[in-house]
């Protein structure tokens, strides 16, 4: 069963202050997200990946499409007690002590009293907040609050966690936690759908990720396709300064690096540049295929025409 | 009740008990029922009828100016801060949050109105001595303070549903002094004529009579209340707070949370 299944959800708002005019935020999506996986939502700002969640969250409502999450239609009110929601630089009653926030969500919840206080321990341990749990949220930093928004969205154990920017805020330590946090998450079996434009994370976390740009998607797919090795090239890698002439021989383009030399060739050469190596006595360290980073694959979607964009590499 | 409904009340009333600006007003409205003891003093024989009629308007305005303070906020603060997103992503119905935000600010104020009441009451043994048969009169007198507080509350409510803070506090606030003077717009509405008669009776009928529910000046010269008047004041007030809370639902059902 899939987690998340977005069927043509679109949004238009009305600008404009005396003629009013539509204009459309996010254009008719598609997007299957499946059980179990890590997925990346990923966009520049202003992409359309939050108003995506807030119409998933019923915080917005669509203006036309529908969805279903985990098997049900996303405005099911029981939908909600089997999911968790980090919003985008969350703010909470501040007047309220993370303890105490997190017994009123877990009550809103739904959360049993009897397993609340074990919960509401666990997740702030979970999240580094065990020594200010008496803190009112108004004295927190923005990395706690960050954290606390966490704790929040994981109290009730949803089995469907969406995350809106959560490395947002966070020192580089704080990121680690976050993305070892949701590869515990994984292992646990949840989903987990998180928006972000720090390519980075998603490379080291996710499954699979849609980049979307203008409201629109522009591609859909796992890290491992996105970034395979579309030119049909080796990264040849061996120890020492020289290029022996039977690499330039093949076409080699080569950098020396200290006392290491990289060299790129074509993949249908690599065993006559292993052989060449060896005649020469070089130490081969690596050979790898050469990979598209996200990076390059984001950009390329980013630059592509609308049309364009939407077809190549979608499959979700 | 509804859990849910029952877990965000509380929470508003925590909110609202945690507020500053809150003991601000209730400190003032003490003042003002301790300055109702000195001016009794000086009042030779009148000593009861001004500390009854400083002390309950000194409460009911206080608690309008709270009702209206912190009403206009409940929704649209929400909104504004985002707290609302982490809330409504859970199994809460927004008619939920609405209803629930309700008797949370509604329970502040009874609670408010409790311990000014006491002051009040306090300050009149003080001048008075001794407690007399017609001073439970002044208790029909509160509970129709409470009512008007429960109109308004759901009045700015229902402001604050769709309008900004400050807009939500002036539409409020000017209602309730229309309101204030409602039996006055009928009696103009009764003396117009044609377009103008229909225009100001239907304007009289649509703003809160809190002009029936200010008993202050009859209470304060010992006259007493009516059990039909009580019964026909709570029917109007549960009446005009439901329909006002049920705009306030319908409205924010359908908004988008930007």
């Amino acid at each position: 069963m899939a987690a998340i299944e977005i069927l043509g959800l679109e949004k238009s708002y009305m600008v404009g202050f005396w003629r009013k005019r539509p204009k459309r935020a996010l254009q008719p999506l598609h997007l299957t997200v499946e059980d179990g996986e890590i997925f990346g939502f990923l966009g520049p700002n202003g992409a359309g990946k939050t108003t995506t969640l807030k119409m998933l969250m019923g915080l917005v409502f669509p203006t036309a499409g529908s969805a279903r999450i985990l098997g049900r239609e996303w405005t099911d009110p029981e939908v909600k007690a089997q999911i968790g929601f980090l919003p985008e630089q969350p703010y909470f009653y501040d007047y309220l002590t993370a303890h105490e926030l997190l017994d009123y969500y877990g009550q809103l919840s739904g959360v049993p009293a009897k397993d609340r206080k074990r919960r509401i321990d666990e997740v702030l341990t979970r999240v580094g907040l065990t020594d200010v749990k008496g803190l009112q949220l108004r004295k927190f930093s923005k990395g706690m609050l960050q954290r606390a928004g966490i704790a929040q969205a994981i109290l009730h154990d949803p089995k469907l966690v969406f995350f809106d920017e959560p490395m947002s805020g966070l020192d580089p330590l704080g990121r680690r936690e976050v993305r070892d946090l949701m590869e515990q998450l994984k292992q646990e079996g949840k989903t987990v759908f998180f928006s972000t434009h720090i390519l980075s994370d998603a490379e080291a976390l996710c499954d699979r990720v849609a980049i979307i740009h203008k409201g629109e998607l522009r591609g859909v797919g796992a890290i491992e396709e996105l970034t395979s090795s579309v030119q049909g090239k080796v990264e040849v890698i061996w120890q020492g300064m020289q290029v022996p002439a039977s690499m330039k021989a093949l076409g080699a383009e080569c950098h020396v690096t200290g006392d290491r030399v990289r060299a790129v060739i074509a993949e249908n050469q690599q065993d006559a540049a292993i052989d060449a190596l060896r005649r020469e006595r070089i130490r081969l360290i690596a050979i790898t295929p050469l990979r598209t980073s996200l990076e390059a694959y984001f950009v390329e979607k980013l630059q592509a025409p609308a049309a364009a964009g939407k077809t190549a590499g979608v499959n979700g | 009740m509804n859990q849910r409904i029952g877990h965000i009340a509380r929470n508003t009333f925590r909110e609202a008990v945690r507020d500053r600006v809150l003991y601000n007003l209730i400190a003032f409205a003490l003042l003002l029922s301790g300055a109702a003891i000195l001016i009794g003093q000086i009042s030779i024989d009148v000593e009861r009828l001004v500390v009854v009629n400083l002390g309950l308007t000194a409460i009911s305005l206080f608690g309008v100016v709270i009702a209206i303070f912190i009403g206009i906020g409940l929704v649209s603060k929400e909104i504004e801060k985002r707290t609302l997103y982490t809330v409504l992503s859970r199994p809460v119905r927004r008619w939920e949050f609405i209803v629930g935000k309700f008797f949370g600010l509604a329970g502040t104020l009874v609670v408010n109105t409790f311990f000014m009441a006491i002051g009040v009451f306090g300050a009149l043994l003080y001048v008075a001595h001794k407690f007399s048969a017609a001073d439970a009169q002044i208790l029909v007198a509160l509970y129709f303070i409470v009512l008007e507080f429960l109109i308004i509350c759901s009045l700015s409510l229902l402001f604050s549903s769709f309008s900004s803070p400050l807009l939500s506090a002036v539409f409020a606030f000017s209602l309730f002094v229309i309101g204030s003077f409602a039996d006055d717009l009928r009696g103009f509405a009764g003396m117009a004529h044609g377009f103008t008669r229909w225009i100001a009776t239907g304007a009289a009928y649509l703003v809160p009579n809190f002009s029936a529910l200010n008993v202050i000046t009859s209470v304060a010269h010992q006259q007493s209340l009516s059990m039909r008047l009580v019964m026909q004041n709570t029917l109007y007030a549960v009446f005009y707070t439901v329909m006002a809370l049920s705009g306030a639902v319908l409205i924010f059902e359908r908004r988008n949370l930007k």
